[in-house]
């Protein structure tokens, strides 16, 4: 009887748990985009014109805008539905959390603008609230979407202006610490056994004249020529989300949601 | 001599075995917790945040004389109550955890009652200052949200870790033990589903 009871417990929490777990949320698009609709509520060039305007200012200042429309978030809140897109998908950068997300429900005629823990000094809800109530809305209700979403990314662009710059690729630190290691190697490979050939002539080496024998020196030359090669390898690699260069969007950083933003429908 | 040798080194390999074997869990429970630890503090503060906003409101709402007393009353008692309530990060045992959320969401229906009052006065819905005491209410309610969600999610993640083979017995010796969460609104079955 318990057991009975408790199987068909177990069976409609496994059945909810998939119900509300999977399939909600739309994978992160493959190539990565900042302008996802999925409604095709926007024309071909409307998108190209949008993505290229928020590609451009994610790679001067590492700020990712990105805009998503469905049809409908269902059972969730628009903004709850918002956050969790946005920290699934890591808009904005690992460290920054500088990443914003404006997602439009079509049918439900909801929209929200959600900020990153980092756009939320810049961003306060109150300003999110006024883009929503006097950019997107008014917009949104004359089927006008792109105006909306156009004015408001020039909205936040301007009002988050100066605070994030993307990361120059600059390389003192990582290369600083390779030439001590160079150095140390130096020391204790070439500078030590010279200093002792001087005092004994009798060296480990085996060679005879005092010195470092030609194998010593080709060995140590591919060490370091690999340590060298691995040190850089890893620093360039290290700048997450940003694989692409050339032209089109590298990827999303791994940003968080904290709860920052607001909505509205239209 | 050489007899004796076998059983002792199966029993070392045994022992350092069982020895990493308790430190790595024990150092994952003790990780664990600190994310949890902060995880609350995380929900706490935006609650006390959520306390914090209501004085205002309700001095903003008082203006209107003729305003529903006892709504107003009741946000006010339902505040004092889930400010009273103060869990220490170290007992989130799920009683307290209960018992908390009781008080909190007393005040979020005291809350919505008073909201929904408002509707019938214009000039209150008007006033700026109610207007953006609003916005910041329903920010910080976005805000405990997710400071709730994310600690229900780690909180899921240690229990389950704790009652699972072999790490419960480690637990046991330990001492760690489950922690409540929230649990969510009831009402949400039948709901309709998400299109892209």
């Amino acid at each position: 009887m318990i057991y009975k009871y408790s199987l068909s417990i177990l069976l409609i929490l496994l059945f909810v748990g998939t119900l509300t777990a999977q399939g909600d949320f739309p994978e992160v698009p493959n190539p990565p985009r900042l302008v996802n609709d999925f409604t095709n509520s926007l024309s071909a060039s409307q998108v190209a014109s949008l993505e290229s305007k928020l590609v451009a200012y994610n790679d001067s200042t590492s700020t990712q805008v990105t805009i998503v429309m469905i049809r409908s978030v269902g059972q969730y809140d628009i903004s709850d539905y918002t956050f969790q897109l946005g920290e699934k998908w890591g808009i904005g950068q690992a460290k920054l959390d500088n990443g914003v997300l404006i997602l439009a429900a079509m049918e439900d005629r909801k929209v929200f603008i959600a900020t990153g823990y980092g756009m939320e000094g810049v961003l306060p809800d109150i300003l999110t609230k006024r883009i929503v109530d006097q950019l997107i809305v008014p917009n949104f209700k004359m089927e006008a979407y792109y105006d909306g979403l156009d004015k408001a990314t020039d909205m936040i662009f301007k009002l988050a202006s100066g605070e994030y710059e993307a990361d120059k690729v600059t390389s003192t630190g990582e290369h600083g610490r390779a030439i001590v290691f160079f150095l140390f190697f130096i020391f204790i490979f070439v500078i030590l056994p010279l200093i002792k050939n001087r005092k004994d002539n009798d060296n480990h080496m085996g060679g005879k004249g005092g010195g470092v024998d030609l194998f010593t020196t080709i060995m140590l030359a591919n060490l370091l020529k690999g340590s060298g090669g691995g040190k850089f390898g890893d620093f360039s690699s290290g700048r997450g989300g940003f694989g692409g260069g050339g032209g089109g969007f590298g990827g999303f950083g791994g940003g968080s949601f904290g709860g920052g933003g607001a909505g509205g429908s239209w | 001599m050489k007899k004796a040798l076998i059983p002792i080194l199966i029993i070392a390999v045994i022992g350092i075995f069982m020895y990493t074997k308790a430190v790595g869990v024990y150092n994952m429970f003790v990780q664990n917790e600190e994310t949890i630890n902060g995880q609350w503090a995380e929900v706490q503060t935006q609650y006390q945040r959520r306390a914090d906003l209501i004085p205002n409101l309700v001095n903003t709402v008082k203006g209107y004389a003729e305003f529903e007393q006892e709504t107003l009353t009741g946000v006010i008692e339902a505040r004092a109550k889930a400010t009273s309530i103060n869990i220490n990060a170290n007992d989130l045992s799920p009683d307290k955890i209960a018992q908390f959320q009781e008080a909190q969401d007393q005040l979020s229906g005291a809350l919505s009652r008073l909201l929904v009052t408002v509707e019938k006065y214009p000039d209150l819905k008007a006033n700026q200052n109610f207007l953006e005491l609003q916005a910041q209410l329903e920010g910080t309610e976005n805000r405990i949200a997710v400071a709730r969600r994310n600690f229900n999610q780690s909180v899921q993640a240690y229990n389950s870790d704790l009652r699972k083979f072999p790490n419960n017995l480690f637990a046991g010796w330990y001492g760690f033990e489950t922690k409540g969460y929230f649990e969510a609104a009831a009402g949400s079955e039948n709901a309709p589903t998400v299109q892209f």
